[in-house]
């Protein structure tokens, strides 16, 4: 009958957490909650408090408000060596002084699991990550990849009801990530465990994610699926940091429902869909537009009916295979438009200096209030 | 043919200062040393080859009483100084941040900068019957005459292990600190208490310089001539003390040699042991 979910359904709920170091806030009144078995990410630029959260959930710092709860019971005051949480460290914390088998037991010891149940519990942990005769390596005679998957597993091995995971991937090279990503997913559904990952890698959130939240500032921006996330933003910061994206900035001259009429420093005239509820004329304003929502052609006819049009020069392309992108360069205002290149093969020969014309749809386009960013953490969006 | 030969050259001419410095300076007294100790004065003047010199160690318990002895001595105060550098090295290194820290080394570092003959008469004044601790107890009423704390084996390992501090101190602090302190963290984070991370995890990564820092002490001790003499008065039987004996008032060279030479037999023996039981190798342990 009722529609609010019981405790139970959730493995892991914050409610108001706060952290503070001195003056500077952290961690900023944050309040969500993990239902069971899902993977969540917590997505945010370096600096955001996504660290400081997540050693909160593990006890190595105390909230200096707020509730945490496990399995419904709160783990306020509760030390990190009796929480039934398990942290995959930065990077990964394997013991250099054991074995990669001693590693697995260590954890299994200290639970007092008899001795003689041990080898058998760790030499089926090494199975399930494929790893069935790592046992007796010492740990510098591992690859990156393989490190990786014994510190999940020396975890997983003591049944975690939530595994925390502080940006596990950021040590490996780009294809052994790209690896990895699909591979950790594996792990979580096989051993069903909830997972509470961060990074600031938006891509790693995209793909893995049942649940993303962005981080900003110490406030989580919005928490939704990464659907949601990249179809809906609900603020600029989301819209900027998740997936790429083509920004204008400029000002609002008209608004009729919910359609903004803005037009930038440059002269250039835009419609948009306003995404924030409070958006009044005179604002100054962000215009977001996804790369795969452009439409370019060579003829102009071809775009009528689209309601923003502009017409560029191609500035270079940028070749990779199915995910090959076009810049184009307004030669009225110097804007760079990143456009993704259609697939039917139509624009295979586009070479620098042609001209194209570019459109995009009031839908797609949207508009936000403007944000005031940090330089670093433009740089972190590009 | 000549690229092969070209680098050994190098390497020899390289190595050229270290290996005069070792033929000169150790090897080559050690061989006289050796060459001394298997000399025996059969009469004025008259000299044979034979242990006898040897013989007469065994032969005579005093001498190697105060073998054991001072053995036994040095292995305790290696391990009373690593009992209580283990816990100040582990505050200095994990516990303290930036200035505390520094301060706290240099507190190690400031008794040496007195010379050990100034330092061990420090202690004397303090402990001596007359001295301020024991005026002090009898002022406060805690005791009813003065109180003689010099000349006890107790003595003799205070300070030993007060001059050794820091040799124990310095390779643990630094053993320590390359520990991350992540390590520990997923030591408790995986269930671990105090106890078994520092079992389990700090002790093993320190290894290295403890047992460096117990081979320096213990050497530094066994060898020490000053403090166990100053506090441990005229019968503080140290070996080095019967070395000093043979070589000075009885003037018997050979005889000293042949202590000598015991003492670096017990040294090599005693290191080894110890590196045996901690299974840890010389090159791991300096390096
Ligand atoms: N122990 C601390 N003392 C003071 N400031 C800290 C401490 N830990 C983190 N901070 C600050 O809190 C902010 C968030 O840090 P962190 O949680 O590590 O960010 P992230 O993991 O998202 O990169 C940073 O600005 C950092 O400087
Ligand atoms: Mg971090």
């Amino acid at each position: 009958m009722s529609s609010s979910p019981r405790t139970s359904d959730f493995d892991l709920e914050c409610h108001n957490i706060t952290k503070r170091f001195g003056d500077f806030t952290a961690v900023d009144d944050i309040s969500f909650s993990i239902p069971k078995g899902s993977f969540f990410s917590i997505l945010g630029p370096s600096g955001c408090g996504k660290t400081t959260l997540l050693r909160m959930m593990a006890g190595f710092l105390e909230p200096d408000s707020g509730d945490l709860r496990i399995k419904g019971k709160s783990m306020v005051g509760v030390p990190p060596n009796k929480r039934p949480v398990n942290m995959v460290f930065q990077h990964l914390a394997l013991f250099p002084m054991m074995t990669v088998e001693e590693n697995i037991a260590y954890g299994l010891k200290r639970q007092g699991m008899p001795k003689a149940d041990i080898p058998a519990k760790v030499k089926s942990a090494l199975e399930r990550i494929s790893l069935p005769d790592a046992g007796p390596k010492r740990i510098d005679q591992l690859s990156g990849g393989q490190k990786q998957r014994i510190a999940i597993a020396r975890c997983l091995v003591l049944d975690p009801d939530v595994l925390l995971l502080d940006e596990p991937l950021g040590a490996l090279d780009l294809k052994l990530r790209e690896h990895m990503k699909v591979e950790l997913k594996q792990l979580q559904h096989n051993f069903d465990t909830t997972f509470v990952y961060i990074t600031h890698d938006q891509s790693e959130a995209l793909v893995m994610s049942d649940q993303v939240a962005v981080m900003n500032h110490g406030v989580f921006e919005q928490v939704g699926t990464p659907q949601e996330l990249y179809y809906k933003p609900k603020t600029a910061f989301v819209a900027g940091f998740v997936g790429d994206t083509n920004r204008w900035s400029g000002s609002i001259k008209g608004m009729s429902g919910n359609e903004v009429q803005v037009e930038t420093k440059d002269g250039l005239k835009l419609v948009a869909t306003a995404a924030d509820q409070n958006l009044a004329k005179g604002q100054n304003v962000d215009i977001f537009v996804r790369p795969e929502s452009v439409v370019i052609s060579r003829k102009s006819d071809a775009l009528v009916g689209i309601e923003n049009t502009i017409k560029g020069n191609v500035e270079s392309v940028l070749f990779d295979g199915a995910n090959s992108r076009v810049l184009v360069r307004d030669p009225s205002s110097g804007d760079k438009i990143m456009v993704t290149l259609p697939q039917t093969g139509e624009f295979n020969d586009l070479q620098a200096g042609q001209e194209l014309h570019l459109g995009w749809r009031l839908a797609q386009a949207k508009c936000f209030d403007t944000l005031a960013m940090s330089a670093e953490q433009l740089a972190d969006m590009s | 043919m000549t690229n092969k030969t070209a680098p050994k050259l190098g390497l020899i001419l390289l190595m050229a200062p270290l290996l005069i410095w070792l033929f000169a300076l150790i090897l080559l007294p050690h061989v006289d040393m050796f060459m001394l100790s298997i000399t025996e004065k059969v009469a004025p003047r008259v000299y044979e080859t034979g242990l006898g010199n040897y013989g007469e160690f065994f032969a005579e318990p005093l001498y190697w009483n105060t073998y054991a002895r001072t053995a036994i001595m040095s292995i305790l105060t290696t391990i009373v100084t690593l009992v209580i550098a283990f816990p100040v090295s582990y505050y200095i290194a994990k516990m303290l941040r930036g200035r505390m820290k520094a301060v706290l080394f240099v507190l190690c570092l400031l008794p040496f900068w007195v010379s050990e003959l100034v330092r061990t008469f420090g202690w004397m004044i303090l402990l001596r019957e007359t001295g301020i601790i024991s005026t002090f107890l009898q002022w406060a009423g805690l005791a009813d005459q003065p109180i003689e704390m010099l000349y006890t084996d107790a003595t003799i390992v205070v300070g030993l292990v007060y001059t050794s501090m820091l040799f124990m101190v310095v390779p643990l602090v630094t053993t320590l600190e390359s520990l991350d302190d992540s390590y520990i963290e997923a030591g408790y984070d995986l269930g671990g208490n105090g106890f078994t991370v520092m079992r389990e995890i700090v002790i093993p990564h320190a290894m290295p310089g403890i047992v460096s820092g117990c081979i320096v002490v213990f050497m530094l001790s066994l060898g020490n001539y000053l403090t166990p003499i100053l506090l441990g008065g005229k019968d503080s039987l140290w070996f080095t003390e019967q070395i000093y004996a043979q070589f000075i008032t009885r003037f018997n060279w050979e005889q000293g040699a042949a202590f000598g030479f015991l003492l670096l037999i017990l040294s090599s023996l005693i290191v080894w042991g110890g590196l045996k039981l901690s299974r840890q190798t010389l090159s791991e342990t300096m390096g």
